[in-house]
């Protein structure tokens, strides 16, 4: 581990001024993935900005139903939030299905969304990696892909975003508040994370400096009926081989609204909308829900470590669907 | 005294007893301390540098800005490390030339007033390197196997009874398949520690060692020095499996920053990732198997092919073919090792080495020649149970594999089971079971010896340099002395774990309690001999471990059954154990406690074999990628539900006074068979490589 010096922010704007000023500097929060990077090499950065004593650390319920979450909200605090859990169940199963009691009490929300890949190669500095190391190469292409991606990946990069927490967000709409040197801006969470193209070294559409405030959840009456599914090799403390946020309104047998999207299988959250727009308007049966994972996943090219994935997220999306829908396969 | 008299069965009083750890207040409050954990003034500390390529030399190492780093006080390369005095063992041979064998391997240390500061001036070390083409690609048509001189534990390479080929050719029913385990790494709670202090002459070592005296022995040869002038403190352990069994690197390490900073202790513990190359591990198997039968199930032939790896710097070869020789009656047998020499990191002992890898193989193929023959898999051995030892033709001490599997049928509910494949479905998960044997051999090894000391407070001193390393030896030692003494457990007072007190061989092959009780008895007995039931204060006896005649006479193994309940979901293959059993025949359990603690400690390591270990190589690198618990996964709480142990109540008067036979490694042996013949069950669909993950499983 580097040397570095380490600052407790008191203050948002000032924060986000010395960080935007020195390119050698990060913003902290829970540490639960930065500091492993800090041991491991893969992130040197000279000075830490610590922004966990921030007063981002709110659960409000806003006045048209929606939540607006602080960006320094635990882990463990937000699934365990009766707004969350009543409005919400997908977020709150997604978060307690990742990592594991001691990391959820110290992970914030903006950190989790920034939380980089568990990719093996990223992880050590001693093989090639275009996101560690950009144009060194991709050691995962050829390699031990079973953790990597089968939709969206370029030959750049196939690694994973490793989160649960924000697949259940990209399923429920969810907007991000960034306060940056500049000013405040927002975007939707869908659009937050990158694909890797042909610079994989981004994970995210954040500028140096920028700092993330909140999450918002806008109202969404169907997300009551949710659910989040996650498939592991092991059954607890693993990443996700694959896993699917969903959310379904069946009024008469006919699907009238749903959100869907799935984790472990792209760069980023990945939001389902082909399999989306196969569902609205059409019958709440197995066949179509079947039909929803193939229109999906017809764009799916796996490597061959992870060409199950396919198959996988197939079968894990229909039996969500079938259980949100009460429907025997 | 004879030997046979050493021999003698004990009157148990206090052996059988459910005596809590001994130890477990001070582990539970910290003062208990590990190797680590020593308070020791003016202590330095060690950052191993290692090399970045599988296969090549240094060529250049740059150390001016580590040197540079306020703290640093000594690098240590190849250029300037003190001489080592014997290089068999290349494994040890660190710093010492240009050379590299596997990616990984030691070429230097940093030594600074701090670990970050030792960490931080090892990764400002520069190399250059003349690489070279490296081979870490294990696979089976390779054109270099070949047969080494013997197999771990010093058994032979091949083995040939009868004729297998021509009874396989005529034998009614024939099962041919193979089986594969993949590379498997020990990840003991404690990482692998040594304290070293090099002053006059003289090292003191604070070690996380499963042989305090064996490590020394190791060492002093390497460093010119008498063992003497070694003293290696290791009152306790956090686990071991074989990993801590032999000097490793980061011992010679260790001791060679010592040497470079004389009269300061420097500490050295690695870190998780390293213990992915540095201290042993499983070689992955691929396994033929053939069975002959006819079809009633009667074996006329067993085959076993087994093919695994070893470092090109150092040879280990695992005798997973080994528990094929005795365990069924066939009258034809034969077995055969071949290797192929990677440029990879050393494998050693892993618990049950052999036996582990190698009953997977042997009872999943039993349990697919059941199926064959159209028969329950218990009957199955229960008609080829050898009244004999198949191999040497002498009897048992004790066999009792039918009695194992018939206690374990009763517990398990087995007679109701309906053996169709992919028959029930419960809420979406395919359910079923499945059972497998186990064995393992009856080690004693020579040269223990114990001192017994009468002291002014009534207490006897009993003292060894044994060691403990999470299984309970500081709780069943005391037991067994108080027997030994016939007097409570409270009259007694352990000293082990450390080379001042007399030797004790290592804690491997299960072996500890057999070789150290004994050593106990002996000096008990001989201390009653010499001065009587009512000792002066400051009387004393010591004895060596007796030779055991029976052993000559008798095949010493114990046995086991596992059986299993999975469920596998439909949609996903995801796999849940909610069931597991072990009985096990093993000989006088000396603490009903520690003992269950330790055969659910196994079969939890074989359930996670089963489902989850695997060691990832990337042959390109010649590195596991997969080297730390996010990657390389163990069973988690929560993998394991409903899990039982229980045995059979005997003792084995040949084995020793104590009648026991040893129970650290038997309790995995097998599981992971059990598991994988409950998958077929449960899915009809049959894993014969390991581990079993969803993706096998999916419809």
């Amino acid at each position: 581990m580097n040397p570095f010096a380490y600052e407790r922010a008191s203050d948002a704007v000032r924060a986000i001024a010395a960080v935007a000023a020195d390119p050698d500097a990060m913003f902290l929060g829970g540490g639960t993935n930065l500091v492993d990077h800090m041991r491991l090499g893969v992130a040197k950065p000279g000075r830490l900005i610590d922004v966990t004593r921030l007063p981002f650390d709110q659960v409000e319920g806003t006045p048209d139903g929606g939540v607006r979450i602080g960006a320094n909200v635990r882990n463990s605090d937000l699934a365990a939030h009766p707004l969350i859990r009543a409005r919400y169940p997908v977020l709150s199963q997604a978060l307690l299905s990742g990592a594991s009691g001691q990391l959820r009490n110290m992970a914030t929300t903006a950190g989790n969304l920034l939380q980089r890949t568990r990719c093996v190669y990223f992880q050590n500095v001693d093989t090639p990696c275009n996101k560690r190391r950009p144009g060194s190469g991709c050691s995962a292409i050829g390699g031990y892909t079973r953790y990597h991606a089968i939709l969206g990946a370029s030959e750049h990069c196939i690694a994973v975003h490793p989160s649960d927490m924000a697949v259940a967000m990209v399923a429920l709409d969810a907007t991000v508040e960034v306060l940056g040197p500049s000013g405040e801006r927002r975007m939707p969470l869908v659009d937050f994370h990158r694909l890797p193209g042909d610079a994989p070294e981004r994970d995210t559409v954040l500028q140096h400096g920028e700092l993330i405030t909140a999450v918002m959840l806008p109202a969404l009456p169907l997300a009551a009926h949710s659910l989040y599914r996650k498939v592991r090799d092991r059954r607890s403390f693993a990443f996700a081989l694959v896993s699917v946020a969903a959310a379904l309104q069946i009024r008469d047998g006919t699907i009238q609204d749903v959100r869907i999207a799935c984790g472990g299988v792209a760069h980023k959250p990945w939001r389902a909308t082909r399999a989306e727009e196969t569902l609205r308007g059409n019958p709440a049966t197995p066949e179509q829900f079947g039909r929803a994972a193939d229109a999906e996943l017809a764009a799916a090219q796996p490597q061959p470590g992870n060409a199950f994935k396919v198959k996988m997220l197939r079968n894990t999306l229909v039996a969500a669907l079938q259980e949100l829908a009460g429907v025997a396969g | 005294m004879s030997a046979d008299a050493s021999n003698a069965p004990l009157r148990t009083r206090s052996i059988g007893q459910p005596l809590a750890r001994l130890d477990g207040r001070a582990k539970v409050t910290g003062a208990a301390r590990y190797a680590w954990e020593h308070e020791l003034a003016d202590a330095l500390y060690v950052y191993p540098v290692q090399a970045a390529i599988a296969r090549g030399s240094v060529v250049s190492v740059d150390i001016e800005a580590t040197r540079a780093v306020a703290g640093v006080v000594a690098v240590i390369t190849h250029e300037n490390a003190a001489k080592l005095q014997s290089d068999e063992n290349k494994e040890l041979w660190i710093l010492q030339s240009a050379g590299i064998g596997f990616r990984g391997q030691f070429i230097g240390a940093v030594i600074a007033e701090s670990l970050e500061i030792a960490r931080h001036a090892a990764d400002l070390v520069r190399v250059r390197y003349d690489e070279q083409l490296h081979d870490a690609d294990f696979r089976s048509d390779r054109d270099d196997l070949y047969a080494p001189e013997k197999v771990n534990a010093g058994y032979p390479t091949d083995t040939a009874k009868g004729d297998a080929e021509a009874a396989l050719r005529t034998a009614e029913v024939v099962v041919d398949q193979t089986y594969t385990t993949p590379m498997e790494h020990n990840n003991p709670m404690e990482t692998h520690t040594t304290v070293a202090v090099w002053d006059d002459g003289h090292f003191t070592l604070y070690d996380s060692t499963q042989g305090a005296h064996s490590l020394r022995k190791t060492l002093a040869p390497l460093f010119g020095l008498d063992a003497d002038a070694i003293r290696v403190i290791a009152p306790h352990i956090g686990g071991g499996f074989g990993s801590k069994g032999t000097a490793h690197a980061h011992d010679v390490l260790a001791c060679l920053a010592a040497q470079a900073v004389p009269g300061r202790p420097v500490k050295l513990t690695l870190t998780r990732q390293q213990m992915f190359q540095l201290v042993g591990y499983r070689t992955p198997t691929i396994q033929r198997i053939r069975l002959g039968a006819n079809r009633h199930g009667r074996l006329a032939a067993i085959s076993h092919d087994v093919i695994e790896q070893t470092s090109r710097i150092k040879e280990f070869a695992e005798q997973t073919a080994v528990p094929t020789r005795i365990m069924y009656a066939a009258p034809n047998c034969r077995t055969t090792h071949r290797l192929v020499k990677l440029d990879v990191p050393v494998p050693s002992w892993m618990r049950a080495p052999g036996e582990t890898p190698g009953m997977f193989a042997l009872e999943t193929a039993m349990d697919e020649l059941a199926i064959a023959c159209q028969l329950d898999p218990i009957e199955l051995r229960v008609r080829n149970d050898a009244e004999k030892d198949p191999e040497s033709g002498k009897p048992w001490s004790h066999r009792d594999l039918v009695g194992c599997l018939r206690k374990g049928a009763r517990h398990f509910d087995w007679d109701r089971r309906n053996p169709a494949p992919r028959a029930r479905l419960r809420d979406g998960w395919l359910v079923g079971t499945g059972v497998a044997a186990a064995t393992y051999p009856r080690y004693r090894m020579p040269g223990s010896v114990a001192m017994i000391r009468y002291e002014s407070d009534g207490r006897y001193v009993v003292r060894m340099g044994a060691v403990d390393i999470g299984t309970g030896t500081w709780t069943a030692l005391t037991q067994i002395a108080a027997d030994a003494l016939d007097c409570p457990v409270g009259a007694i007072a352990l000293d082990i774990g450390d080379t001042h007190f007399p030797n004790a061989t290592v804690e491997g092959g299960s072996s500890g309690i057999s070789s150290w009780g004994t050593a106990i008895v002996a000096a008990a007995r001989a201390f009653r001999d010499k001065h009587g039931a009512n000792p002066e204060v400051g009387s004393e006896a010591s004895a060596a471990s007796p030779d055991n005649p029976e052993e000559e006479r008798f095949a010493m193994h114990s046995f086991g059954a596992h059986f299993a309940e999975v469920a596998v979901n439909a949609a996903t293959g995801e796999v849940r154990v909610p069931r597991m059993l072990g009985v096990f025949s093993v000989g006088r359990i000396i603490n009903p406690r520690t003992a269950r603690s330790q055969f659910i400690g196994g079969m939890t390591m074989g359930l996670s074999m089963a489902l989850h270990e695997r060691s990832v190589m990337d042959a390109r690198f010649g590195e596991v990628v997969t080297h730390d618990f996010a990657e390389y996964h163990i069973a988690a709480h929560a993998d394991v539900e409903d899990i039982d142990a229980i045995w059979l109540d005997e003792s084995d008067p040949h084995s020793n006074a104590m009648g026991s036979r040893g129970i650290g490694e038997i309790g995995i042996v097998g599981v992971a068979a059990a598991i994988g013949n409950a998958v077929w069950h449960a899915t009809g669909i049959r894993v014969r490589d390991l581990p079993i993950t969803p993706d096998n499983l999916l419809a």
